[in-house]
């Protein structure tokens, strides 16, 4: 009985585990899909003011960002169709070369994995640089071209990721069948295309998958090599380095529901595979029905998939968040209002002492993203003489306040809408 | 002629280990040829050499009286049928019978019709359409054969294509084998470590060990009258007595043993000095008892096997072993009882001992 309880305690200790576990792996993604539908111009969950979908909107109309988009395509599509066959004359190679060698082979065909990408990318550079000059190209020439740069550096390591997948399904491959074809009549070109081709077959959807992902997600490598284009990646991460909106959730939120789509259709796949080559398929009570085997086919699934995404963005796209925006709008402004009339109402119990605020500026109240750290030095014509600094860029201050002593009053200059507004500058 | 396989002193070299040692040997149209040999005799080796797939050092492969040098294993009017049967496992059978046809570049329809009529031939109607893994052994087998038939070729070469079989099926294919030969008439070259099958089957057998061709012979002329200790030890199983001439007349040797003298017949028609060490080997079969039998011995124990009762006897330090028809709980021997036995001396082969040890020693252990 107590080895029960102390099972009993072992399943909850491995439950809870567990939920940490998968909290810790998907809690991010979760939040961040929250903070897609969220018209916080921040990407948050709380506080939650209203439920948008336009944040999709401002993801699509950024042209930065889709052009980006159409670069990358371009680039993959290159980076697949150049990779995946150097990656299966590699694994070839390595195959059917001398045990001795082979070593060595893969040491050199695996050594652009291990490279760092920066070198990598800097290299690319230098080298088709040098190719370029020596043949005389101008510097509008091919091997001066940002797309073509990246696609070269990527096919560089890309490739070896092409390699591997390739090597791990020649190695089930029996060579005896190569023999068999041969000894039947055929040339070796044919017992290539006829043999082993279709059973490289799946390890070639996979290595066209996988690269088209490498190239797609890399970073350290094309920030050199594309020069002054940018691709998607590249482009977000400038994006995110000018401040961040909850388009780049919402672009999350697409990327999930494409992966699940994905996901979804290939388990439905390999579980149709499964059951076929069992032969269990004919006894399944699914399988076994023709409706059930409708329902259950992977086209069937897809098609249920896509479609039910299709109705989500039509949804969405009708979606108007506009009312409920103004509402919040409506209510910040109340609030300003509030806290500036209360202000006034402390100045003037206060009025006697002088309202010119000392040294140094209040953090945050001149809207400058460096909080003001460059506020006096910089500023072209400023004289140390006087220390008060004024706004560099003043914000839109809330309509019919005249504004009061700079700094005094941070709340309406911030382009957080007042969300820092319990934090008071020295002296105010 | 035209089916004629010569194998012109072929010696197979990898490094320094030499797989064949100058082989030759003519198989001629038709035939059902065996080469049977304990693993890593270098069968294997001599069989791809015929299909192609190694070159020999030195010597010639001739097929229909043409040189085979440089003409690769798609060129060579030869079928290999693998020991793993290599049928294509993403094809239907259908598809892996015509697979010679297709890339002949016969017509989609052509290569159905020439497929249905193989599938009839080995007896597998209707199963063209089937995955290759939903047959069973047996049946793979034979589409593996009906495969290598449509390459039509004038030497079906079969390397152990038995071995993953279980012994019902085993037995079964080898009528089937046999009658499929008869019926296309081609010259069938069978690898085999299985002496049952090489015996059964062949026309002709040539017993291979460490790369040597050690006798090349029909199967009774193998079993009655092996010329070498080891094919004498290799095919069935047998008594081996050590002992020295006494003396020759004709093929009639007497020779003086740990048993006693004894007589046996020199195989191959070979001359003995008196003193030679020499070995006699009798078959258990040939054992018999026999109250005048030169030989007295013990009986140590008994196994029973059916049809066959085997007798596991003691004389002096030499054990003997024979094999009696059954004939019923009557004739069985408890263990100490005295043996008095006999042998027919046309039967019995005498052999130099000094061809090997070690040959024998690998021939019982295989």
């Amino acid at each position: 009985m107590s080895a029960a309880s102390a099972g009993g305690g072992g399943r909850w200790a491995s439950t809870g585990y567990g939920a940490l576990f998968y909290l810790f792996l998907f809690g991010p993604l979760l939040i961040m899909t929250g903070t897609a539908f969220n018209s916080s111009s921040f990407p948050r969950l709380s506080p939650w003011e209203c439920f948008t979908t336009d944040w999709f909107g401002v993801l699509l109309n950024d042209r930065r960002l889709m052009d980006g988009l159409w670069t990358s395509a371009g680039i993959g599509l290159g980076v697949v169709l150049i990779a995946v066959p150097m990656g299966l004359a590699g694994a070839l190679a390595l195959s059917e070369i001398a045990p001795r060698l082979r070593a060595a082979l893969y040491t050199v065909l695996i050594t652009p994995v291990l490279v760092p990408g920066v070198v990598l990318g800097i290299s690319t550079i230098v080298f088709w640089g040098q190719v370029g000059r020596a043949l005389g190209m101008p510097t509008t020439g091919l091997f001066f071209d940002g797309v073509f740069l990246t696609i070269a550096g990527q096919v560089t390591f890309v490739s070896a990721y092409a390699m591997l997948i390739f090597s791990a399904r020649l190695q089930r491959f029996d060579p005896t069948l190569t023999e068999a074809a041969l000894d039947l009549g055929a040339s070796p070109g044919q017992a290539f295309r006829k043999i082993l081709l279709p059973f490289l077959r799946p390890a070639i959807a996979s290595a066209a998958f996988l690269t088209l992902l490498a190239s797609f997600e890399n970073y350290n490598t094309t920030v050199f090599t594309i020069l002054a284009d940018a691709t998607f990646t590249t482009a977000l991460a400038s994006k995110v380095r000018y401040g961040i909106d909850p388009s780049l959730s919402a672009l999350a939120v697409i990327i999930i529901a494409l992966t699940l789509i994905g996901a979804i259709t290939h388990e439905a796949v390999m579980r149709r595979r499964a059951a076929i080559l069992s032969g269990r398929a004919a006894r399944s009570r699914l399988y076994g029905h023709p409706a059930g085997r409708l329902a259950v086919h992977p086209a069937t699934i897809l098609a249920l998939l896509v479609a039910l995404a299709g109705l989500a963005v039509w949804q969405g796209s009708r979606y108007d968040s506009s009312a409920c925006r103004a509402g919040v709008l409506e209510e910040r402004r109340a609030l300003q209002e509030k806290l500036m009339q209360e202000q006034r109402a402390r100045m003037r119990q206060t009025a006697p002492a002088p309202a010119v605020p000392t040294e140094p500026p209040a953090p945050g109240g001149n809207g400058s993203g460096f909080g003001g750290a460059f506020g006096s030095g910089l500023r072209p014509g400023g004289s140390s003489a006087a220390p008060a600094p004024t706004p560099a860029a003043p914000s839109p201050a809330a309509p019919g306040s005249p504004p009061p002593a700079p700094g005094s009053n941070p709340a309406p200059a911030t382009p957080f809408g007042g969300a820092f507004q319990g934090i008071r500058p020295p002296g105010g | 002629m035209t089916r004629d396989v010569l194998l012109d002193h072929v010696t197979i070299r990898f490094g320094s280990f030499t797989a064949v040692d100058n082989a030759y040997l003519n198989i001629s149209g038709g035939e059902f040829f065996s080469f049977l040999g304990p693993s890593g005799c270098g069968k294997t080796t001599l069989l791809r050499c015929i299909s192609g797939f190694v070159e020999p050092t030195e010597g010639r492969v001739m097929i229909a009286g043409q040189d085979m040098a440089r003409v690769g294993p798609n060129k060579r009017p030869t079928a290999l049928i693998f020991q793993n049967l290599a049928l294509f496992p993403l094809m239907s059978v259908a598809e892996n019978i015509a697979f010679p046809l297709e890339v002949r570049g016969v017509s989609r329809k052509g290569r159905r019709k020439r497929a249905d009529a193989l599938l009839d031939l080995i007896a597998l109607p209707g199963v063209g359409d089937k995955k290759v893994y939903e047959l069973s052994g047996g049946q793979r087998q034979r589409v593996a054969i009906a495969r290598a038939l449509a390459v039509e070729p004038d030497i079906l070469l079969l390397d152990e294509p038995l071995s993953a079989l279980d012994l019902k099926l085993r037995q079964h294919m080898r009528t089937e084998l046999r009658a499929i030969q008869q019926r296309v008439g081609l010259t069938f070259i069978y690898i085999t470590h299985d002496q049952g099958e090489a015996l059964t089957m062949s026309d002709r057998v040539a017993v291979m060990n460490r790369g040597v061709i050690e006798q090349v012979d029909a199967p009774t002329a193998i079993y009655e009258t092996p010329r070498t200790a080891f094919v004498a030890a290799f095919v069935g199983e047998t008594n081996v007595i050590p002992g020295t001439v006494l003396a020759q007349s004709g093929v009639q040797v007497r020779l003086g043993t740990p048993l006693g003298p004894l007589v046996g017949t020199a195989a191959g028609g070979r001359r003995y000095q008196a003193g030679e060490a020499v070995q006699l080997f009798v078959r258990p079969e040939q054992l018999v008892m026999d109250a005048e039998g030169p030989i007295a011995a013990t009986v140590e124990k008994e196994e029973f096997e059916g049809a066959t009762r085997h007798v596991f006897a003691r004389a002096g330090l030499q054990a003997l072993r024979l094999s009696r028809v059954n004939a019923g709980a009557a004739g069985a021997l408890g263990p100490g009882a005295p043996l008095r036995l006999g042998y027919d001396a046309a039967r019995a082969s005498v052999l130099p001992a000094s061809d090997g040890g070690g040959a024998i020693d690998a021939g019982l252990t295989a």
